[in-house]
């Protein structure tokens, strides 16, 4: 995603939040919360597949996209910006002559969509001219008339405005009143009302929600001329308001104190914010990392984003390919090391799994963007690379017939294509805290929180970082730590992977504006994983003198 | 779709104000059309077409405000438009920081827009990945890239007097060559808004070069080493400097300007006293509209000159605030090059790394603007004024400020974005010392 395609609602260059900007601006939902009645669609879905049936296409689908977003910004104490956007329209795309072609058009009327389909039509033949190898489509059954909602409990959409923003204004103030300088929030809503029609015989009517409530605390010490911040402990959630609820049995307190608190499926942001203030404060004073090697005790919320970059993008089977050669990158794991049946990508302890059905998560669906019914299948088993995520255009080359059902566009007028689903790390299955798994560490280093991370284009080298640092020496935690970042190999880190914690410590991270392709696209994605420990990891230290 | 002529946006915008009962008014106009076409494992992918047309109405009551957009431009869905946004003011919470629209402004003449970009038609853009798969084909390897051109038509009218139009043509290519043994790979761009000025077969030739000449490359120790960036590959470094240089960040001490004790670093000397970084939207290799979306002027603005920074951008508001002109975010960069061209760099090198493009560029502490990344599509080794070899990707921690001060040579500039910085530039290559790899990376 290219910085420009970004406006910054944080409204400082430190530590500040860049959201893409897509769909128009609105200024209310008017009627949009009740989506267009689905006899409509599918009337207006049959124009189209019959439309492009009649000019030659062999196969059509169609979605009918509304696309609605609400920012709430919040600097300090004062609610800066309230941002509605919806978008509406429909993309068709057909196969004709062996070769895909795709139209969009917001003219969703009948005469709109017959139109659309015969230009989709058209441009699959006159692209068919540079066609060297035919479209294959696995077969997918027709699933009828269904419909997919996420079991939200209280819609978002329907929260006023002015009891989102003093959430965001109560965060705010704890922050400050707890030594904070500067607070910067935000509470990001989305709401897909998707329309999918094919001519397999498919009308599936899905309504998705997510959430993300977030912020940076910043803290200056004007005498050094230092400031640190701290970032939310949140994720962004395929959830409803009850998000943003206070429930106890969802926190999780770290080892005794440490004072750190993460969350499952309810978030404190009230708590977070004051919890963050102190600790950005705490920074300041905290000793430098001496850079070596280290073992790691990971937090559900850092080791998301490294599960996200080191295994959910390189078993992207199109980067695999060579379709993202000039953009994303491609992929160290070659379709050669996954017919060995015997590819070490970790070691025994580490299953990793693409779950689209997985409860709360961004990427969970009822069916993808090209009608297929979502499931659960694993990428890594016991260590070993076992399979990639597939659409059903790619999924023939890797000798199977099923699409994994990861099939997505960010909007109505851009096609779809693959896309990462939720890719997580299995629990272990004996009995593990956090507090045991550090109790076994002589020389570590426990990481909280995400922030700088970097992965070279075939996925083998990276760098990450963290929110807050403590150092582990014979088994004790022993004070906080600064200037840490982790650099390692991704073969390596998986394979030294000794310990994860059981399923009483899976948590959900995620990305909210994951982009992929030219022109790009984003999309939202989960990844689970519970505190694991990684041994012999080299850590760096990242202070400077200007 | 026709293009949006000054009148016609003129017309349109005085229909909205004329409906409007706000104290103050505000209507901007955004109209784009355009192509692209994505190509890889040297067939074409995607191709198509978008165009858009949108009409912003932002009506003012006091500190309150309501923004909406439409795209429909009859005079009813104009006043039913104008009639909404000034609900949503009265309904918006007060806004402290909400500054009312500008008065009439002075905008420089830029040349921007060219009709050879205008009326580029699909055929163009096939012809652009026929060219460019057919001759890697032919050196045994495998393309992938992507065109894509269009032009834009800005306009904004208000109540207090001002009434600005500007359009613009652009076009962009990048290519990825990787060699069919997978152990080589190259990437160049080219970008214009002047077709003429545009050579995507350059750009093909330099990519297949690249690739054939990474091949095989060897694994050196990380360290310190001398090295020459690229455009494509400094202007990803540059630009995280130049994104830090806001003034209200400077000002609250969270920024690398920020200094002990309060106050700011502007003025000092940070860097080699040869860098010059500015702005200028008329500038002929690098032209962009001559006003920002909330009507300020882009003027030719130094923002480092002599090894100090000059100039901070700033948002309306806090210059209100602090009493300072309201300089805008730079809308292209010129860093002032040399007359050397890399090869001649590299003839003047006694060891050396020449990377020719960088990758993933995050920033690891604002406080120093430290920043890694990776290097990428093409690494090599330079020993004697020569290229020794190929050699492995490396992972770099650096800081910007660091960087340049370390700077030891300056060469030809090219016209780049950037795949991390996202901003049109003129950038030279230059030649930096002890520039810091911390890792390799076996990425091809």
């Amino acid at each position: 995603m290219e910085r420009r395609d970004f406006i910054n609602l944080g409204g400082a260059t430190v530590g500040a939040l860049w959201v893409p900007v897509w769909g128009r601006r609105v200024d209310g939902f008017w009627g949009s919360l009740t989506p267009v009645p689905v006899a409509d669609k599918k009337a207006l879905a049959d124009v189209a597949l019959n439309a492009a049936r009649q000019k030659g296409a062999t196969y059509a689908d169609i979605r009918i996209g509304r696309y609605l977003n609400q920012f709430i910004s919040a600097r300090d104490t004062k609610v800066q910006n309230v941002t509605n956007t919806e978008s509406y329209g429909c993309g068709i795309r057909v196969i004709a002559s062996g070769t895909w072609g795709f139209a969009s058009t917001n003219d969703v009327t009948p005469d709109g969509v017959a139109r659309a389909a015969s230009q989709a039509v058209a441009i699959a033949k006159a692209n068919s001219r540079l066609q060297t190898e035919p479209v294959q489509l696995a077969a997918e059954p027709g699933h009828g008339e269904v419909t997919w909602k996420t079991p939200i409990k209280k819609n978002a959409f329907e929260v006023p405005i002015s009891e989102k923003a003093d959430v965001l204004l109560a965060a705010s103030n704890a922050a400050l009143q707890n030594g904070a300088n500067f607070v910067n929030s935000l509470l990001f809503l989305v709401n897909e009302q998707k329309y999918f029609a094919s001519t397999d015989g498919s009308y599936i009517d899905q309504d998705i929600h997510r959430i993300w409530p977030t912020f940076v605390v910043t803290s200056v010490n004007t005498q050094t001329g230092k400031f640190e911040t701290r970032n939310a402990l949140s994720a962004p959630r395929g959830m409803g308001y009850e998000y943003m609820d206070i429930v106890a049995a969802e926190k999780f307190a770290g080892p005794a104190g440490l004072g750190t608190i993460t969350y499952r499926d309810a978030y404190d942001m009230v708590e977070d914010a004051k919890l963050a203030a102190i600790q950005a404060k705490a920074k300041h004073t905290a000793k430098s990392v001496e850079a070596g090697k280290y073992d790691l005790v990971l937090d559900p919320s850092n080791l998301w984003l490294t599960t996200h970059e080191s295994v959910g993008h390189p078993l992207e089977l199109d980067r695999v390919l060579g379709y993202e050669a000039n953009y994303a990158g491609t992929s160290f794991a070659t379709l050669d090391k996954w017919r060995t049946h015997s590819f070490n990508y970790g070691s025994p302890q580490v299953t990793l799994f693409a779950d689209k059905t997985q409860s709360g998560a961004l990427g969970t669906v009822g069916y993808d963007d090209e009608g297929v019914k979502c499931k659960r299948w694993d990428l890594v088993k016991n260590g070993i690379l076992v399979n990639y995520q597939a659409i059903r255009d790619q999924v023939h080359v890797i000798g199977q017939t099923a699409s994994h059902g990861c099939c997505y566009a960010d909007s109505w007028s851009d096609v779809q294509f693959q896309r990462m689903p939720n890719v997580s790390l299995e629990p272990g299955t004996k009995q593990l805290t956090p507090e045991q798994l550090i109790g076994a560490v002589d020389k570590g280093i426990y990481i909280v929180g995400d922030s700088s991370y970097s992965i070279d284009q075939q996925r083998y080298n990276f760098q990450f970082s963290g929110q807050l640092f403590f150092e582990i020496q014979g088994g004790k935690i022993v004070g906080p730590l600064r200037d840490v970042a982790y650099q390692s190999n991704t073969q390596e880190f998986w394979n030294s992977c000794v310990a994860i914690c059981d399923q009483r410590d899976y948590r959900l991270g995620g990305s909210f504006f994951d982009g992929k392709g030219q022109p790009g696209q984003i999309s939202a994605v989960s990844h689970g994983t519970a505190t694991s420990q990684f041994n012999g990891v080299n850590v760096i230290n990242t202070a400077r003198k200007l | 779709m026709a293009a949006l002529t000054s009148q016609e946006a003129r017309a349109i915008m005085e229909k909205a104000l004329h409906f409007s009962k706000a104290e103050a008014c505000e209507v901007n106009i955004n109209a784009n059309a355009g192509g692209n076409i994505r190509f890889a494992r040297n067939t074409v992918n995607t191709a198509g077409a978008t165009e858009d047309k949108q009409l912003v109405v932002q009506s003012f009551f006091g500190q309150r405000s309501g923004t909406v957009t439409l795209n429909e431009f009859d005079d009813a869905a104009i006043e039913r438009g104008v009639r909404r946004s000034e609900e949503l003011a009265h309904l918006a919470p007060e806004d402290e920081e909400l500054v009312h629209p500008l008065g009439p402004q002075h905008y420089v003449d830029s040349p921007a827009f060219f009709d050879n970009v205008a009326n580029i038609a699909p055929d163009y853009r096939t012809q652009v990945a026929a060219n460019s798969i057919t001759p890697a084909k032919a050196k045994d390897c495998t393309a992938a890239g992507f065109l894509q051109d269009g032009s834009q038509w800005q306009a904004m009218q208000n109540t207090a007097g001002l009434f600005a139009y500007s359009r613009q043509t652009g076009a962009n290519f990048s290519i990825t060559v990787r060699t069919n043994d997978g152990t080589g790979s190259g990437y160049a761009t080219r970008e214009c808004n002047d077709l003429s000025k545009f050579d995507v077969e350059a750009a093909s030739r330099i990519a297949i070069e690249k690739a054939a000449a990474s091949r095989n490359a060897r694994a050196i120790e990380p360290g310190k080493y001398t090295v020459i960036l690229e455009p494509e590959a400094g202007i990803n470094l540059l630009a995280n400097l130049i994104f830090n240089l806001d003034t209200r960040a400077a000002d609250e001490g969270r920024s690398f300007l920020a200094k002990a004790g309060g106050g700011t670093k502007k003025g000092e000397k940070l860097v080699d006293e040869r860098v010059h970084v500015w702005s200028d939207p008329a500038h002929p290799d690098v032209p962009t509209s001559p006003w920002q979306g909330d009507g300020r002027a882009y003027e030719k603005t130094d923002w480092v000159a002599g090894g100090a920074v000059q100039n901070t951008y700033v948002s309306r508001f806090w210059a209100q605030k602090k009493g300072i002109k309201a300089t805008p975010f730079p809308p292209n960069l010129i860093m002032d090059g040399g007359t050397a061209s890399t090869e001649e760099l590299i003839r003047d090198t006694a060891k050396g790394v020449l990377v020719t493009r960088t990758w993933y560029i995050r920033s690891v502490d604002p406080q120093t603007v430290l920043v890694t990344g990776l290097t990428r599509d093409g690494t090599f080794y330079i020993e004697n004024g020569q290229i020794k070899y190929a050699i492995k990707n490396f992972r770099f921690n650096e800081s910007p400020i660091i960087m340049l001060n370390n700077l030891d040579a300056i060469g030809k500039q090219q016209r780049v974005s950037g795949s991390d910085a996202g901003i049109t530039t003129l950038m030279p290559v230059l030649r930096i010392r002890d520039f810091n790899f911390t890792s390799l990376s076996d990425a091809v």
